[in-house]
């Protein structure tokens, strides 16, 4: 295998977009990436997208994109995981390079979520669940993460403030984020007295509806070196699968295929959780960056509440968590949320993201998730 | 100079409580209460329609003009809920006045902003000389689909202008449009309820056309936020106009005497003319009053209006819109608002 960096990375100001479609989000964002990368072409792509045929009813974006972006022939691929699609394509496009059959490959995700109202918005999503076994009986992924929520409250005594120190502090640090759909701080009293979703979470624990896209090229190390900048190299991956539904999974709080995906990754770059500086993972709801942090080894099952609470997850902290602001804070355009936590690990190991920098980081990790948690994909980064 | 010689308001005496149709749909009353700033609306009789709410305002607007009705030459109402397809309302409204048959009537729809399309049009037949006096209508009984967020806001009233050259109350110094075509919002034929896009309907719909049509009257005229006693825009939720009102350099102050939206809901085309009805009540001489409405679709009227003494002695000729608004109400449950509103089909 050979060993892969990243050297472009692209990503645009999120939000409620009404004036750009989605291939006007998709070519803005690549382009800026192989501008960053300095490339003069590139070899093949993959585009991570949840659901483009419910939020835009176009299918085919893997050709579409391509074309639009100027590069058709090239081959081009669409993967979808769920939300965890952003995180999958990056790992296909890693397995291309290390494998030798490509040298410059794009990775990418976008998903343009604002076409259609609430209620479908929320369709869309839910086929992420079980259909059948959960779905048609009326849940949707707040009442599921409510539902682990609840779960962990019982079991650990993680109490509602603690869920909000989440929201209060990736707000804070997308305060600092100028791409942030909502870059503004909250409260903890803001979050508890927030609208209710589903109990005990409200709006303020939900990650928002988003339109968005990113994107980063990656390439041979010894490639990479010849370009002149900072080599931030791939140096683990890891992706596993576990139940849908969540009734199926012997404990509700436990994120099995987080920690397995967390453990083939920390393998592949012999690293362990306290070797690692910096984390992006992802926070759909606040509940979820607490198990993913437990499931990830960052803290003992259980501890994560605490954990936030003290400020160890600050970007001051000894285990600094989602400084740009994290899906809460930063938006979650479902397909696209997997490529900009790699573009924020990427952007913090070269030492450039400003206000938000974490001091000296030069290991760093993603971890990006589908559904309640069924797929997960983990990537470590180190700076050379 | 050309202006407004008379006005009035009407609103149906029967109101809904938020509370009352959240139990309904499970829904969070609180969070209505506070994320739109709405406690009530008003709500039409059975036998209530645009058309006799456009009777009751225009006749108050008459009882402040003190003019012969059979002088004005030209009739017209906007609404989004006039009662026939075809056959017009403008007709039903001349007649009970006592303005035909020399008269010009039409029908205006342009969603919530065709109340002051025809304000805007009988202006310019007054100002172009075409007729001595012209009527401009804003009236609907607004439709929101059971169960939508528009259910909450959705209510009934009306406002009437009468437009003259001579003892006017108010002189209408400018006006300025603004519209781009933006489906945020829309009823196709034989729909009863209005569909929406969501919060599409916010920034890129009502803010970009209330904050264009502002701007540019304010810019036309020369004319800075402070230069204006009050400001009336068009009012979906309580919230929008104190956003829009923030976001343009007015004070809370400079809104609220024709901020009527938390107890009276979303009259649609009677919205922002109600605010100004509610505002000349309180002006005093020498006011400028800034009213910009707006009409899914999109876009927005605005008109600059400076109050002069004669807003005194007809004043109180007719009831005042807060007074209407705040006396001799009638709370429904959701039951008989569902019956008033025609929301329970029953057999023939």
């Amino acid at each position: 295998m050979r060993d892969v960096a990243v050297i472009g990375t692209g990503m645009t100001k999120w939000g409620e977009l009404w004036e750009k479609s989605l291939r006007d989000l998709y070519v803005e964002t690549a382009l800026l990436a192989i501008d960053d990368a300095g490339v003069d072409h590139i070899d093949s792509m993959y585009v991570g997208s949840m659901s483009s045929g419910i939020f835009v009813g176009q299918e085919h974006i893997a050709s579409l994109l391509a074309d639009y972006l100027g590069y058709a022939p090239v081959p081009s691929t669409r993967v979808e995981t769920a939300c965890a699609s952003g995180g999958l394509a990056l790992r296909l496009g890693f397995m291309e390079v290390a494998s030798g059959m490509s040298d410059i490959v794009l990775v990418s995700g976008v998903e343009k979520m604002t076409d259609v109202g609430g209620d479908e918005a929320t369709y869309a999503l839910g086929t992420a669940a079980d259909q059948e076994y959960e779905c048609y009986h009326g849940i949707t992924f707040p009442g599921l993460y409510a539902l682990i929520a609840v779960a962990h409250m019982n079991k650990y005594g993680t109490t509602r403030e603690q869920l909000a120190e989440v929201a209060v502090k990736n707000h804070r640090n997308g305060s600092k984020n100028p791409l942030a759909q909502f870059p503004f701080e909250v409260t903890v009293e803001d979050v508890i007295n927030s609208v209710k979703i589903a109990d005990p979470l409200r709006i303020l624990d939900c990650s928002p509806i988003t339109d968005g896209a990113a994107a980063a090229i990656i390439c041979p190390v010894e490639m990479a070196k010849k370009l002149n900048k900072p080599v931030v190299k791939v140096i683990g991956s890891g992706h596993a699968t576990d139940a849908i539904a969540l009734s199926q999974r012997k404990d509700m709080t436990w994120l099995e295929a987080t920690y397995r995906a967390g453990k083939s990754a920390y393998e592949m770059a012999q690293k362990k959780p306290k070797d690692i500086d910096v984390f992006e993972v992802h926070d759909c709801f606040t509940i979820a960056e607490l198990c993913v942090m437990e499931a990830l080894g960052i803290v003992e099952k259980g501890k994560s509440g605490e954990a936030v609470e003290k400020g160890r997850t600050a970007i001051d902290g000894d285990i600094p968590v989602n400084p740009s602001g994290g899906l809460k804070s930063k938006g979650h355009p479902v397909g696209a949320t997997g490529i900009a936590q790699a573009v924020e690990i990427v952007e913090q190991l070269r030492g450039e993201s400003e206000e938000r920098q974490v001091k000296g980081a030069r290991v760093g990790l993603t971890q990006n998730m589908g559904g309640s948690g069924a797929s997960t994909v983990v990537h470590i980064f180190e700076r050379e | 100079m050309e202006g407004i010689v008379g006005y009035g308001a009407y609103i149906p005496r029967n109101r809904i409580k938020v509370e009352e149709i959240a139990k309904v749909w499970g829904a969070d009353a609180p969070s209505y209460k506070k994320g739109l700033m709405l406690e009530e609306k008003s709500v039409p009789s059975p036998d209530q329609d645009t058309i006799t709410m456009a009777v009751e305002a225009s006749k108050n607007a008459l009882k402040r003009a003190k003019i012969d009705p059979i002088d004005i030459g030209a009739v017209y109402i906007g609404s989004e809920s006039h009662p026939y397809a075809v056959k017009p309302s403008g007709t039903i409204l001349a007649e009970a006045l006592g303005a035909t048959p020399e008269v010009h009537t039409a029908d205006f729809e342009f969603a919530c902003k065709a109340g002051t399309e025809g304000m805007f049009v009988a202006l310019n037949l007054v100002k172009t000389g075409v007729v001595k006096y012209g009527l401009g209508v804003g009236a609907d009984t607004s439709q929101g689909a059971p169960g939508d967020a528009l259910e909450y806001s959705a209510a009934a009233g009306a406002a009437a202008f009468i437009f003259g050259r001579e003892k006017v109350v108010a002189e209408v110094l400018d006006t300025y449009s603004y519209m781009t075509d933006t489906p945020d919002f829309w009823r196709r034929e034989y729909e009863y309820y209005p569909q929406h896009g969501g919060r599409f309907t916010g920034e890129p719909a009502y803010f970009k056309h209330i904050l264009g049509a502002a701007k540019g009257m304010l810019k036309k005229a020369g004319m800075e936020p402070q230069d204006f006693s009050y400001v009336v825009f068009h009012q979906p939720n309580g919230k929008f106009p104190l956003k829009a009102g923030k976001r343009l350099g007015f004070s809370k102050q400079q809104i609220e005497p024709g901020w009527l939206v938390n107890k009276l809901g979303n009259t649609y085309s009677g919205s922002s003319p109600m605010g100004l009805t509610a505002t000349f009540d309180i002006a005093k001489p020498g006011d400028h009053i800034l009213l910009v409405s707006y009409g899914s679709g999109a876009g927005s009227d605005a008109f600059i209006l400076k109050v002069t003494s004669r807003i005194e002695e007809v004043r109180n000729l007719a009831p005042l819109t807060r007074s209407i608004l705040d006396h001799n109400k009638n709370y429904l449950e959701y039951g008989e608002y569902a019956k008033f509103r025609e929301k329970i089909r029953k057999a023939d």
